[in-house]
């Protein structure tokens, strides 16, 4: 019930005084309301639940955390490897 | 698809739990809150992948199962009018209600519409200005936005053929009743995403805070999930009880304050029902006064329906997290989807249900063999 899913917006438009945006899920696209997201611009990625977009998604906080994440098994294989 | 497919990566996915592995010293149980996380956890299998002393239980974020049996008998009494074209979300319409379920009371002759967004709702009352369209407004957090700005947008139109039956639930009051409960084992939680997303996490510190639990804000996908494992069982080890969030590509501790200030705008807190679980003091939303000309419960008089519930099963216990699905012993058996006794079987995000789709099999090998 609280999915929400990240699309990619392509371009904006009005809709009785609402802001609107076409969004792309994986090459399905949708209409989605912007009143709550209202600085993300095209080729941003939002993060859409029943036609809303609730948050503009972070690229430098997504890159960082999985990066961090990436790195978890390198120093694990590292001290794995000093301690043989 | 891009935020989605890397977090579901299998190589990491084993990293996170070798590290949880070589965190964890003794037994803890996490919750986590969300239905949605309950559905991944199961789907993947993110709970084998844990050490034994780490278990997590199922929490009660799944509002179509919490919905109260007597929303839905008000759902079911407003549907049949004549008058009415009644609007629902998918997942709602095989809810059983005291009797009979929406899908049953289409048979019967009621107009009702599924639709992906409640503002598809408002085209619908425009299009059909004879009829009374009525939005049956469930949902945590996460929805609260979507409905508040369709009946905003109604209010703003002149639109007076649309009407919000609300049936809207909060988390934290939940947290608080499983954390003061005398039989509560939950000693963490992975918090809820999505609902973070509008409200931002803020109003979890006094709860991490007065009842010295960690709460780890915590996305959906697997890797997600088993960061947030990683985070809070390094919470526990140390002996730190503090509001983090693992979820950071989404989420920040304000929320979304455009979304926050039009639910403040249209609905209030009020005391809700929870199916399963009872009533909970200033544990949900209601329109504002402003708004009461779109009460469906207001408009359609429905407000004196009173249903109790079935005690035969053990739904209560499972949405606090002090029994497991398979514990039941109606699970899979008087108790289906097709048939739900209580709340965590009706939806598929519900513990039950889920347990149902992806263990069934396996629970079932295992009560023969005993």
């Amino acid at each position: 019930m609280c999915l929400a899913i990240p699309g990619k917006v392509i371009d904006f438009s009005e809709v009785d005084g609402m802001k609107m945006a076409r969004v792309s899920f994986g090459g399905m696209v949708k209409q989605v309301c912007m009143e709550y997201t209202p600085h993300a611009v095209a080729g941003d990625y939002v993060l859409v639940h029943v036609g809303f977009a609730l948050s503009t998604m972070n690229a430098d906080e997504a890159e960082r955390t999985y990066r961090l994440l990436e790195e978890l098994g390198q120093l694990t294989e590292l001290e794995d490897g000093s301690a043989a | 698809m891009k935020y989605v497919d890397e977090y579901r990566d299998q190589e990491v996915a084993q990293k996170i739990a070798g590290e949880i592995r070589k965190t964890v010293t003794r037994p803890w149980v996490l919750m986590e809150v969300c239905g949605g996380q309950t559905h991944s956890i199961v789907k993947y299998g993110i709970d084998h992948l844990l050490p034994e002393e780490v278990e997590l239980v199922h929490g009660p974020g799944c509002p179509v199962c919490v919905t109260s049996l007597e929303m839905i008998d008000k759902a079911h009494r407003i549907a049949l009018r004549p008058d009415v074209i009644f609007c629902s979300f998918g997942d709602m319409l095989r809810v059983p209600g005291s009797e009979v379920d929406l899908l049953i009371v289409k048979s019967r002759g009621a107009d009702i519409r599924v639709v992906y967004s409640p503002l598809d709702c408002l085209k619908i009352a425009k299009a059909n200005p004879d009829k009374k369209v009525v939005f049956f407004g469930i949902g945590f957090e996460t929805t609260a936005p979507a409905n508040a700005m369709a009946v905003w947008q109604a209010k703003q139109e002149g639109i007076r053929n649309f009407y919000l039956l609300v049936s809207h639930v909060l988390v934290p009051p939940v947290m608080s009743a499983i954390l003061q409960s005398p039989v509560n084992r939950v000693q963490a939680f992975l918090g809820p995403g999505h609902v973070c997303a509008v409200m931002g996490y803020r109003e979890y510190e006094p709860i991490s805070a007065r009842y010295k639990v960690p709460i780890v804000i915590t996305g959906f996908e697997p890797i997600d999930l088993l960061e947030g494992v990683l985070k809070t069982v390094q919470q526990l080890e140390a002996g730190r009880f503090d509001v983090e969030n693992q979820y950071s590509r989404v989420i920040t501790r304000e929320g979304n304050i455009a979304a926050q200030k039009l639910i403040n705008m249209v609905f209030e807190v009020c005391d809700r029902k929870w199916r399963g679980v009872g009533s909970i003091p200033k544990s949900g939303y209601k329109l504002q006064y402003d708004f009461r000309d779109h009460d469906a419960e207001r408009v359609f008089e429905v407000e004196e329906i009173d249903t109790q519930e079935s005690s035969l099963c053990i739904s209560g216990l499972v949405l606090k997290g002090v029994k497991k699905p398979h514990e039941c012993t109606a699970f899979g058996k008087e108790c289906t989807p097709e048939h739900p006794l209580g709340a965590t079987m009706v939806s598929s995000e519900g513990a039950c249900a889920a347990y149902y789709a992806y263990r069934r099999h396996g629970i079932a090998a295992r009560q023969s063999r005993s």
